[in-house]
């Protein structure tokens, strides 16, 4: 492969640039763009929209649908709330989505186990979300907490892999630009062999 | 109209519209010395500080589903990262489509309009396209042949530069290519699946140049065309023709000018083009000795058609009555499958050039009795390792229920391992197709808009059904299962092909334009986007908008020479 560094494609668009095929301009650009983005401080977060303990919630929620495994770290180290938080400061809809869904998170959890859902215990918090996970389990009286479900599980899930630590997680290699652009052969012929046409 | 204002200077040639067929005629005719003041509807372009190309999704907070979280309740542009570009709505510039019909326009308001994000795709007319009444009796043929455009094809390819590999094909006529990039290991798979049904599976022909010209680098594999490209080693007419241009002296740009009338003289030529100046909101006038209209198909007949005077009861260059007629979008499917031979695979830099590196062109032109329907459409691929972004793993997380490690296990082995197909397809012009002035409707400036009608028939519903079986039937080869299919043929626009409406032909009594397109009625106008097509072959538009537009141009500046215009 004749994959190339960060360093030696800045080189060469830097040697592109000397040649009048780019823009000073466009390589400064090119320099911000690619700079590696600087991790918040953790635990500074204010959030916008939600109280302290709907937040909390929200992370314990999220910690559940992507936790740390062997691989890598969980939703909330990958700014997933953050990321709702965010999201959710600038469209109503979706603060109501939220906000409605985990009050309901927790009057049921109340109803089940007289406890709040961050005060539950991690089995019981996990046996209410297979209620709302799974579609055998799905009942009418359900369905506010499983239309919630799935709006957090399908956010909790993109804002995990748009992070740093999702990104590394599924082993995406690129956006850094090739010189040539080659395919390993050992990857062609693992899928040819698997695949019964090589 | 005490705020119009009569601008000093008469241009040679006012072109209106900056996309790939005025981006054409600027860089040709500013070559040849011609004084061209061009008109754009949306603003200027930097693309050093209007693209973000390189940036992670990370870089911003909202990752790039917007800060109004537009991702997940509707969309109103391609993304956050996407080029500027345009949409199908845009505020203030309504249009309305006629009961029972529908039809979305897309429209793109900035210099260089749509080739700033567009997919890049570059395939030549094959010959049998230029004459498709000859050959199956349907739809009308052109007044040019392939040998006529064919020079300028080359031209065109040569300048803007297009990878490729020569295959010998009909249906895929060779063009002058740089070397294109290999396929990707997926695309090996696909390769292999599409020799068992006899389907050719090509290099991808896309205007990326893969060696530096003229000042351009050659492509770094970044696999962002679509965010607009900072070395311009994708073709985009902003940042290859337009902004070079300028240098010449011979190019005046007008930015935020929204065209909405034409004004002609006693003797019935275009005097000079009233405009819209959006910043002001006021309406100014620019004279001119020729117009070249290259506003977009639909753009450029509304113009024609709001240019009426007591000569020009229909508009202007409509004595027959065919502008806005004949309107034909390309027919599009799509459908993507799992394939378990990818699982597992070792991870590595797929980026390459946004989009397939192979295709497949029309394999039944000379069986068409077997394909069961006329003409035909070609197969663009997706998969790869791409980097992740808003909705990635929506497919995956629709697949499998629940959370946790086993959800976040599934995700990790499914990345990468899903392909997809979309066939675009030749629909035939059908008389239930086209456009016309609302009479009840202007947009924000007060200009008409259009009113679209539009009917798919049963050729493309045909198309559409032969696509879905092609595609299931590749994906099983494959050894896959299909995942997510496209429900119906798409709808009208979407595939953003709109061409047609002032068309091309030999007699001024059944076409707008001779085979320069100039107007048979007016001889200092001339059309220079997709709207002189006669047809809409399996081939996207903006090679061949090229190859017309540089052609017309070339004769335009040769009649301006002589003193004929």
């Amino acid at each position: 492969m004749s994959e190339v560094t960060r360093r030696d494609w800045l080189t060469a668009l830097g040697a592109a640039m000397l040649s009048g095929g780019i823009s000073a301009e466009a390589a400064q650009h090119v320099h911000q763009a690619v700079a590696e983005a600087k991790k918040p401080a953790a635990g500074a977060y204010k959030p916008k929209v939600f109280t302290a303990h709907e937040y909390k919630t929200l992370q314990v929620l999220a910690d559940l649908i992507i936790p740390a495994d062997e691989v890598s770290k969980g939703a909330v180290e990958a700014g997933a709330p953050e990321f709702i938080d965010l999201l959710c400061s600038g469209n109503s809809q979706l603060a109501l989505i939220y906000t409605g869904g985990l009050g309901w998170l927790d009057r049921e959890s109340q109803k089940r186990f007289d406890a709040v859902f961050v005060e539950a215990k991690p089995d019981q918090q996990r046996a209410l979300l297979d209620l709302l996970a799974y579609s055998k389990n799905a009942k009418p009286e359900l369905a506010p907490g499983i239309n919630f479900f799935n709006w957090a599980r399908r956010m909790v899930v993109d804002a995990f892999y748009t992070s740093p630590i999702g990104i590394a997680d599924v082993g995406y290699k690129g956006n850094k630009g090739m010189a040539k652009f080659e395919v390993p052969v050992e990857a062609i012929r693992y899928a040819l062999k698997r695949s019964g046409l090589g | 109209m005490a705020q119009v204002r009569r601008s000093a200077p008469v241009y040679d040639v006012v072109v209106i519209g900056s996309g790939a067929g005025g981006g054409t005629v600027v860089q040709v005719l500013t070559k040849l010395g011609v004084n061209v003041a061009l008109l754009e509807a949306g603003g200027m372009l930097n693309p050093a500080k209007d693209f973000k190309e390189h940036m992670w999704p990370y870089q911003v907070p909202h990752r790039g589903a917007g800060e109004a979280a537009e991702s997940y309740f509707g969309r109103k542009d391609f993304g956050f990262f996407s080029a500027v570009n345009g949409w199908w709505e845009i505020e203030g510039e309504p249009y309305t489509t006629a009961p029972g019909s529908s039809f979305r326009w897309f429209r793109s308001r900035i210099l260089g309009g749509r080739t700033n994000h567009y997919g890049r795709i570059s395939l030549r007319f094959a010959d049998y396209d230029f004459k498709p009444y000859s050959r199956d009796g349907l739809g009308t043929d052109w007044p040019i042949s392939y040998e006529d455009v064919a020079p300028y094809y080359d031209k065109v390819e040569e300048f803007i530069g297009v990878f490729g590999s020569k295959e010998g094909i009909r249906s895929a006529p060779d063009g002058i290519f740089h070397t294109p990039p290999p396929p990707r290991a997926h695309e090996v798979l696909i390769q292999k699946a599409c020799a068992k049904l006899n389907i050719p599976c090509i290099s991808s022909r896309l205007s990326v140049i893969t060696r530096p010209i003229n000042g351009r680098a050659a492509c770094h594999y970044c696999g962002q065309c679509g965010r607009g490209c900072v070395t311009a080693s994708k073709y985009s007419s902003s940042q290859v023709q337009i902004l070079p241009a300028l240098k010449s002296g011979k190019l005046t740009i007008i930015p935020n000018a929204m065209a909405r009338e034409l004004i002609t003289n006693d003797e019935g030529l275009v005097t000079a083009v009233s405009y819209i100046d959006k910043t002001t909101r006021t309406e100014k006038q620019i004279r001119c000795r020729t117009v070249v209209l290259a506003a977009s198909a639909c753009e450029s007949a509304r113009l024609l058609l709001n240019s009426k005077s007591s000569r020009h009861p229909n508009g202007l260059a409509n004595s027959s009555g065919v502008v806005g007629r004949y309107l034909t979008d390309t027919t599009g499917y799509s459908m993507s499958g799992h394939i378990p031979a990818l699982v597992g695979m070792l991870k590595h830099d797929t980026d390459g050039v946004d989009g397939g590196h192979v295709y497949m062109p029309w394999w039944l032109w000379d069986k068409q009795k077997e394909a069961g329907f006329p003409r035909g459409y070609h197969i663009e691929v997706g998969g790869g390792y791409n980097m992740p972004s808003i909705g990635s793993f929506n497919r995956t997380i629709q697949r499998h229920e629940g959370y946790g490690a086993s959800l976040k296990a599934k995700i990790r082995e499914e990345y990468g391992t899903f392909v997809s197909f979309a066939g675009r397809g030749e629909m035939i012009p059908n008389e239930h197709s086209y456009c016309e002035i609302d009479p009840d409707v202007v947009d924000q400036w007060g200009i008409p808009v259009l009113r679209f009608h539009f009917k798919w028939s049963d050729y493309e519903r045909a198309q559409v059904k032969h696509m879905e079986q092609t595609f299931t039937e590749i994906i099983e080869i494959m050894g896959g299962t299909v995942v997510t299919k496209q429900k119906d043929i798409s709808v009208p626009g979407e595939i953003i092909h709109e061409l047609g409406t002032v068309r091309m032909g030999d007699d001024p009594k059944t076409s707008a334009l001779n085979k320069y397109c100039q107007a048979h009625d007016v001889k200092n106008l001339f059309v220079a986007d997709a709207a002189p097509f006669v047809s809409n072959p399996d081939k996207n538009p903006t090679l061949t908008i090229c190859a017309l537009a540089w052609r017309t141009a070339e004769y335009l500046a040769e009649e301006l020479r002589k003193g004929n215009v």
